[in-house]
């Protein structure tokens, strides 16, 4: 379990985290949204003991982060988007100098390139990687320690479609064996399809938080839903009470006469909700 | 123990690709075997190549690879990693020093077998070069230690490179040149090698090592507190 009380952290006279709190049950995903500059990778760093912070207090199973041990950190899996490969090194040799620090043997090693599915280029220079296949490796470094905690500083950014779904796959079946996941990202749809519970951060403080498709019910302010007919129409109807007999009627109507393609609810996604809390995107 | 053995290892697997840095290791020795049998001149000094070459060697080839080395692992951000895992700097920095004091140690020795050094002379000669070795990584280790990135470090290091080596070469031709040479522990083990057969060191020459010794360790303990090993 992760606790994190009031943490405020300061560059020069430039606050970047100011006041966060949160915590972190075991065994779940938790995501760290926010647009680029807004204190992600620094909370990372905060957490896992890189880097000092001036106030507040952070818990992770038990330990105070300020008096985290080498042999604390070692139990952590952390892969920051400035953790480097070696290039000239093969994905088993890159793999096996960290296996040589943890004391893991060549068993573990096989595991976790199975895992991130680099079996066939284990004897590839890790220069001769595609951006995808070096990310997995990293994702594989970072595994390599068993970890009780894997804290992963966006781990699909600027990585296809394919690749990342390949990532969280690999994630949730770290999760499923009890890991505790915290994860940043700038990408609203990987928050709302991998975390169970995320916070946005917007210029280092924490402007909401919850489960993910909760979060999107809480700033349903319009109510909307949405029928695509047979041919093509879409027609928008409203979900409130004062609504209720027009929009039933409606909709059975379309039913009856078989006319009804497809029915969504108009819920807003995370973007429309960080951008209707701080007036900012996402993403650029 | 265990973490400064993993980057030992690293390393040596590293060698054979890493052409920057394996130059500095086999340019020297390849010369000095290649000019001793090859190029003969009347009356010119017994070992004239090897004296010269083992002194640039000793000083050129750990100031350039421990300062390529270690930036570029503070560059790629592998040195980042290796920290989270709880690989402490001492660990590191020995693991990647006694590397290179290895391969130069390596080149040496097979450099001086090839001129004909005698056994007996052999090992005082061994010892000299030895010592050097030592002050130029802890040397090379500091601007590696400073510099931010590859580039930086190679700016850095080639004019410390030049003056440590070429200042040698230049103070046989030049006086003047001489009298500021001496105060650099590369000419004074230079001037130790002159009759190679009797490898020794006098007073003066000691206390000249020993002074240089102590400053370049005060640079290093300097850059270290100043940049650490993670661009912070
Ligand atoms: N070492 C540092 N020194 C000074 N300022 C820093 C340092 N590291 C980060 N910052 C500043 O702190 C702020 C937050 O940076 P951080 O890297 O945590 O953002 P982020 O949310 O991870 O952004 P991104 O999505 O671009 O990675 C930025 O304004 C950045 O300029
Ligand atoms: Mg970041």
């Amino acid at each position: 379990m992760i606790s994190v009380t009031g943490i405020s952290k300061s560059f020069g006279d430039k606050k970047v985290l100011d006041g966060v709190s949160f915590s972190v049950e075991d065994g779940e995903i938790f995501g760290l949204l926010g647009p680029s500059g807004a204190g992600k990778t620094t909370l990372i760093r905060v957490l896992t003991g890189q880097l000092k912070f001036e106030e507040g207090s952070a818990m992770i199973n038990g330990k105070e982060v300020r008096k985290l041990t080498g042999a604390d950190k070692k139990k952590f899996g952390v892969m920051m988007d400035d953790f480097g490969l070696y290039e000239r090194l093969t994905c088993y040799q890159n793999l096996k100098v960290f296996a040589d620090i943890y004391g893991v043997g060549d068993e573990e090693i096989a595991t976790v390139l199975r895992e991130v599915k680099l079996e066939d280029a284990v004897k590839k220079e890790a220069k001769k990687l595609s951006k995808g296949m070096k990310e997995r490796l990293r994702l594989a470094r970072a595994l390599l320690a068993k970890p009780k905690v894997l804290f992963l500083d966006e781990p699909t950014s600027g990585l296809d479609p394919q690749t990342s779904s390949e990532i969280h796959e690999i994630i949730r079946k770290r999760k499923d064996a009890g890991t505790i996941i915290f994860l940043t990202t700038h990408n609203m749809t990987e928050a709302e399809k991998l975390c169970d519970h995320l916070v946005l951060l917007n210029e280092g403080k924490i402007v909401e938080r919850g489960v993910p498709k909760e979060l999107c019910l809480r700033y349903d302010h319009q109510k909307r839903i949405e029928l695509v007919t047979t041919n093509g129409e879409t027609i928008s109807l409203q979900m409130d009470r004062e609504n209720a007999k027009k929009t039933s009627s409606q909709i059975a109507e379309f039913l009856k006469e078989g006319k009804l393609s497809t029915i969504h609810s108009k819920e807003p996604n995370l973007e429309t909700v960080f951008m209707e809390l701080t007036g900012r995107k996402l993403e650029v | 123990m265990r973490e400064a053995v993993a980057v030992f290892r690293k390393q040596i697997l590293d060698t054979r690709k890493n052409r920057a840095v394996l130059i500095q290791f086999i340019m020297f020795p390849i010369m000095t075997i290649v000019m001793n049998s090859a190029i003969k001149v009347d009356d010119m000094p017994e070992f004239f190549y090897l004296k010269l070459f083992s002194i640039m060697y000793m000083a050129m080839a750990p100031i350039v690879s421990m300062s390529s080395i270690i930036s570029e692992e503070k560059e790629k951000g592998t040195l980042r990693a290796l920290m989270m895992s709880n690989v402490r700097p001492a660990s590191y920095l020995a693991g990647v020093g006694v590397y290179d004091f290895q391969c130069c140690l390596i080149g040496t020795m097979l450099m001086s077998k090839t001129c004909g050094l005698d056994d007996g002379p052999w090992w005082r000669y061994l010892c000299v070069i030895m010592l050097g070795l030592v002050i130029s990584i802890v040397l090379g280790a500091s601007i590696g230690v400073l510099a931010k990135d590859q580039m930086a470090a190679t700016s850095l290091a080639v004019p410390v490179m030049c003056l440590f080596t070429f200042l040698p070469m230049m103070a046989q031709f030049n006086d003047t040149i001489a009298k500021v040479a001496k105060f650099f522990y590369t000419q004074q083990l230079y001037l130790a090698l002159e009759d190679i057969n009797n490898v020794k060191i006098g007073t003066e020459g000691l206390i000249i090592i020993a002074a240089n010794a102590i400053v370049i360790l005060a640079f290093f303990v300097l850059a270290f507190r100043k940049e650490g090993l993670t661009n912070e």
